[in-house]
C-alpha cells in the first residue's frame, strides 16, 4: 500500500521491514520520529529511550553481538556523545546487522551547530549511506542492514532536517522476520584490547576497500544477495549516473540532488547514495564524460576535497556555494546564471519562538532575571529564556554542559555568589550527573538548578528515566532526582514549585550565598502534558501599569492602548502573572474577574 | 497540473493537519506530492511554514522557492506578509485576519509593519481575507481554523467535494469528522 510518510517514518518502516529487533535512542530534532514510530510497532521490536546516545549505541552493539538486527538513532551532536563506542564498534564489526542513524541540521533549525556528520563516518571507517527522499529512506535502511551483515561492519545512515522532515509517497512492504543468530564466544572480535584492535583495524580497512570496489554494482530496493540480472531489473543503483547535456556534470548526494534536479534539469548528474567510502573510479569515469565537473553538497567540502585529492579536476564547489546553512534550487540557479523570478522584498518583524503560556520554566527565569543572576544554561526549551524579556541565560554549550561551566566559572572567579547552573531533568540525566559528581568531589560551592518537568519537552515530549513511563508510554520505574543528588553527596538539596516565585527567590538568594554546593529542583510538569484550567485571567482596574507581568514573557500577555492586556484565547489560566503582580490586579475569570473592572 | 501551496502560521495553530490533508488528497488522486515542514524549537510560538508540492509528474525538491507558490494559505496576517515573496505572479492568497503579535513587537523593540494590507493586496491576484477563527468557533472549535481555510482555498485546488469529504473522514478522529465537515463548508461559502 502507498502512504504519505515523513522521511523519519520511512526510515522506521525500512528498519521494521528489515527485521530490526532492538532500538535504543535518545531523542533529538530532527531524528526523533524514527524511534517514536518504531515504538508504536508491536512486540516484535524492543524500543527504548536511553538516557543518552552513548548508552543507546552501546545497547545496539550488545544487541548485535547477541545476534539481533539493531538500530540507534540520534541527532548530529548526539553522535559526538556516542563517538566512543561508535569508533571502536567500527573495528569490531557485527553479528546481527547494526545501523546508527544520524540526522544533521543544516541551517540550525533546532540545534547549536551545523556539524557535518559525514566526517564521523569517515573518521570511524564505516560506510555512510545518504538517501534523497522518503522512498530511499526506507530502501536504504533495508540495504544498510544487509550491508552491515555482508561486510561485517557498522553502517552509518546520514540524514538531515530536510530529508527527515519532508513527506513523500512510499510503498509499504512486508516485514522479514529474522531469527536471532546463535551466540558464539569470539573474544578476538569483540574484546577491544591493543592486540586485537591492531588486527581488527586492518580488517576494517580491508572491508572498506571491498565496499568501495563493490559500490558500482550495489542495487537498492532488492536484497543484497539478489543475483545480478534480477537486481538490475528490480532495483536501482546506489550510485546513479544520469547523463544529459555533457556540458555540466554534477556530483551530488542527499537533498542537494533534489535541488539540482529542480534547478538544472538538463545537467548530467552523478548521484551518490554511498558517500563513504567514495566510489572514486565511478566519479573519475563520470568526470571524463562531462566538460566541467561541479560538486554540490551542503556543509563542508567533504566530497569535493576527496575528489580533488584523487586528481579529478573540479570546476566548481565551495568556491561557488556556501558552507553555511541550507541550499535551495534558486541558490543553484543563481550560481549557474539561470534566471530566478523577481519578488517583492518585505521587512517583517521576526517571530522568535517562546516558552509556552503556563510553562513551569517561566517562574524560575522571572526570578533569575529579577536577581540578575549569572546563569550557565543548557540544552532544552529553557534556552529560550536567553531572549527578551527575561534575558536570563549567559551561556549554553552542550547537553549537561551547564554544570561543568558553572564549576569552571566559580574556580576562575573564586566566587559562586549569584551564580547558578540551570538544566532540565532529561538533560541532567543525559550527562549532567557526572558534572555534579565532579562538583562534589572538587568541593564546589555553587548552585545547580534542575528544572524537573517530568518529560523531554523540546523534542516533542519523549519519556525519560524520571517520567515514570517507558518509550511505549507504559508504566516504568521513575528515577528520584532528589535521592540521587543526596546519594552523590550533595548535602543541600531542595524541591520547590517554580510558580511559588517569592519562596523561590528567597531560596535562590540563600543557596547562592551559602559556601556549600546546593541543588534546587524546581518541580512542575510541562504545560503541554498536563491539562490546564484554560480559565483565562484578566487584568482589572487595579492595574497601575507597572508592567511587572510583562517581565514573565508570556505569549498570552500583550500591550493594548499602552497597558498590559491578557489574550483570552492564549491564556491557559496558570496564574503565574497573578503571583508576580505587586498590586493584586490580575485575577481569574472563574473568580468573577472582569476586564477593566474592580473585582467583586 | 502542478500546484505549489505554502501554508504559513504561528507554531501551535494547526498548520500541519492542513498539509497532511492536502498530501493525502494528492495521493488519493494519483499525483506525486512532497511536503516539507519544521519541528522542534520553531514550533514554540515561532513562525512555521509547510511546503506542499503536487504534480502529475515527479516532484524533485520538497521546497517551494521565492516566486513559485500558486497559493499561500496564511493562518495569521503578519505571516501572510512575511511569506509574500514566495507568491507567484498571479497567485492566490487565503488569509485569516487574526493577528498574533510577536514578542519583539509586544516589547516595543520593533514596529508592526504599517503596509501589510496594501502589500498583500498589491501582490495577490486573488485575495480572500476573512475571520477564519470566528467561522471555526461557529463550527464548534477554534482548532478548526485549518479546515475553514482549506474550504476557502478548495475553489482553486484540483479536488472534488467528494474527495475532500473522503480525506477528512480518513484523517480526522471520528468524533471530530462532522465538526470538520461543517468547518470546511463554512470556508467554502466565503
Amino acid at each position: 500500500m502507498k502512504k504519505i510518510m515523513l522521511g523519519n517514518e520511512a526510515f522506521a518502516r525500512g528498519a521494521w521491514e528489515a527485521g530490526v529487533r532492538v532500538v535504543s535512542s535518545y531523542p533529538g530534532t530532527p531524528s526523533t520520529e524514527v524511534t517514536e514510530t518504531l515504538a508504536k510497532c508491536g512486540d516484535e521490536v524492543h524500543v527504548e529511550w536511553a538516557p543518552n546516545e552513548k548508552v543507546g549505541v552501546e545497547v545496539a552493539v550488545g544487541a548485535s553481538i547477541g545476534g539481533a538486527r539493531a538500530l540507534s538513532c540520534m541527532k548530529h551532536v548526539g553522535l559526538n556523545v556516542a563517538a566512543d563506542p561508535f569508533f571502536t564498534a567500527a573495528y569490531n564489526g557485527v553479528t546481527g546487522g547494526l545501523v546508527v542513524l544520524v540526522a544533521d541540521d543544516n541551517g540550525c533549525h533546532s540545534s547549536q551547530n551545523e556539524q557535518d556528520s559525514r566526517y564521523h563516518g569517515r573518521g570511524a571507517g564505516v560506510p555512510v549511506l545518504e538517501p534523497a527522499d522518503p522512498t530511499e529512506c526506507k530502501d536504504y535502511m533495508k540495504l544498510a542492514f544487509d550491508m552491515s551483515e555482508k561486510y561485517d561492519t557498522v553502517v552509518l545512515m546520514r540524514s538531515n532536517t530536510r530529508i527527515s522532515h519532508s513527506r513523500g509517497i512510499v510503498e509499504e512492504g512486508e516485514r522479514e522476520e529474522r531469527d536471532v543468530i546463535p551466540y558464539e564466544k569470539n573474544f578476538r572480535k569483540y574484546v577491544a584490547m591493543p592486540a586485537m584492535a591492531r588486527v581488527n583495524h586492518v580488517k576494517q580497512e580491508q572491508r572498506l576497500a571491498q565496499i568501495a570496489a563493490d559500490a558500482h554494482s550495489i542495487m537498492v530496493g532488492v536484497p543484497l544477495d539478489t543475483d545480478e540480472l534480477a537486481a538490475a531489473v528490480e532495483g536501482y543503483p546506489l550510485n546513479k549516473e544520469e547523463m544529459n547535456d555533457p556540458e555540466i556534470g554534477i556530483v551530488t548526494s542527499g537533498i542537494c540532488y533534489q535541488y539540482v534536479k529542480e534547478a538544472l534539469p538538463n545537467a548530467s548528474v552523478l548521484k551518490l547514495g554511498l558517500v563513504n567510502p567514495l566510489p572514486l573510479q565511478d566519479i573519475a569515469a563520470f568526470a571524463a564524460k562531462v566538460d566541467k565537473l561541479y560538486v554540490i553538497e551542503e556543509g563542508n567540502p567533504f566530497l569535493e576535497e576527496q575528489i580533488r585529492a584523487a586528481g579529478i579536476p573540479v570546476h566548481g564547489g565551495k568556491d561557488m556555494f556556501t558552507i553555511q546553512g541550507e541550499y535551495s534550487a534558486n541558490m543553484i540557479r543563481k550560481g549557474f546564471g539561470v534566471e530566478v523570478p523577481e519578488t517583492k522584498e518585505v521587512n517583517a518583524p521576526g517571530r522568535p519562538p517562546l516558552l509556552c503560556a503556563g510553562c513551569p520554566h517561566k517562574g524560575l527565569f522571572y526570578v533569575l532575571s529579577k536577581l540578575k543572576t549569572t546563569v550557565m544554561g543548557d540544552i532544552g526549551c529553557y534556552t529560550l529564556a536567553a531572549l527578551a524579556p527575561t534575558n536570563a541565560i549567559d551561556s549554553c554549550l552542550c547537553m549537561g554542559g551547564s554544570i561543568g561551566m558553572e564549576h569552571g566559572f566559580e574556580k576562575a572567579t573564586g566566587d559562586s555568589k549569584n551564580l547558578v547552573a540551570v538544566l532540565g531533568d532529561s538533560t541532567f540525566i543525559h550527562s549532567g550527573i557526572t558534572g555534579l559528581v565532579n562538583m562534589v568531589y572538587n568541593e564546589a560551592k555553587g548552585t545547580v538548578i534542575i528544572l524537573d518537568n517530568r518529560i523531554t519537552g523540546m523534542t516533542g515530549h519523549q519519556q525519560n528515566p524520571a517520567s515514570g513511563k517507558n518509550a511505549r508510554g507504559e508504566p516504568a520505574p521513575a528515577l528520584d532526582i532528589y535521592t540521587l543528588c543526596r546519594a552523590i553527596g550533595v548535602r543541600n538539596v531542595f524541591e520547590i514549585d517554580p510558580f511559588e516565585v517569592k519562596e523561590l527567590e528567597k531560596l535562590i538568594k540563600e543557596e547562592t550565598e551559602r559556601d556549600e554546593l546546593s541543588v534546587i529542583i524546581t518541580k512542575r510538569p510541562c504545560a503541554m502534558i498536563v491539562k490546564q484550567t484554560n480559565v483565562p485571567n484578566v487584568i482589572t482596574d487595579r492595574c497601575k501599569n507597572c508592567r511587572q507581568c510583562m517581565k514573565v514573557g508570556c505569549p498570552a500577555i500583550a500591550m493594548k492602548d499602552g497597558k498590559p492586556f491578557i489574550l483570552r484565547e492564549s491564556c491557559v489560566g496558570c496564574g503565574l502573572c497573578t503571583r508576580v503582580c505587586p498590586f493584586d490586579a490580575i485575577e481569574s475569570t472563574a473568580r468573577g474577574g472582569e476586564e477593566g473592572k474592580e473585582a467583586k | 497540473m502542478e500546484k505549489n501551496i505554502l501554508i504559513v502560521g504561528v507554531g501551535g495553530q494547526g498548520t500541519l493537519l492542513a498539509s497532511v490533508l492536502l498530501g493525502n488528497l494528492a495521493l488519493q488522486k494519483g499525483y506525486d506530492v512532497k511536503l516539507s515542514e519544521v519541528h522542534g524549537m520553531s514550533q514554540r510560538g515561532g513562525d512555521v511554514v509547510t511546503h506542499v508540492k503536487i504534480k502529475d509528474g515527479v516532484v524533485a525538491s520538497p521546497l517551494i522557492e521565492k516566486g513559485e507558490a500558486d497559493i499561500i494559505i496564511a493562518f495569521e496576517k503578519l505571516e501572510a506578509y512575511r511569506w509574500l515573496p514566495y507568491l507567484k505572479k498571479g497567485g492566490a492568497m487565503y488569509v485569516n485576519t487574526q493577528q498574533i503579535m510577536p514578542m519583539p513587537v509586544v516589547l516595543g523593540q520593533v514596529e508592526y509593519p504599517a503596509d501589510i494590507d496594501e502589500a498583500i493586496a498589491d501582490e495577490a491576484a486573488t485575495l480572500v481575507e476573512f475571520d477564519a477563527l470566528a467561522l471555526a468557533e461557529e463550527a464548534g472549535s477554534n482548532k478548526a481554523v485549518n479546515v475553514v481555510l482549506l474550504g476557502a482555498a478548495s475553489k482553486v485546488l484540483p479536488f472534488t467535494e467528494e474527495e475532500w469529504m473522503e480525506v477528512i473522514e480518513k484523517n480526522v478522529k471520528p468524533k471530530f469528522v462532522e465538526l470538520n465537515k461543517e468547518a470546511f463548508a463554512k470556508g467554502q461559502a466565503v
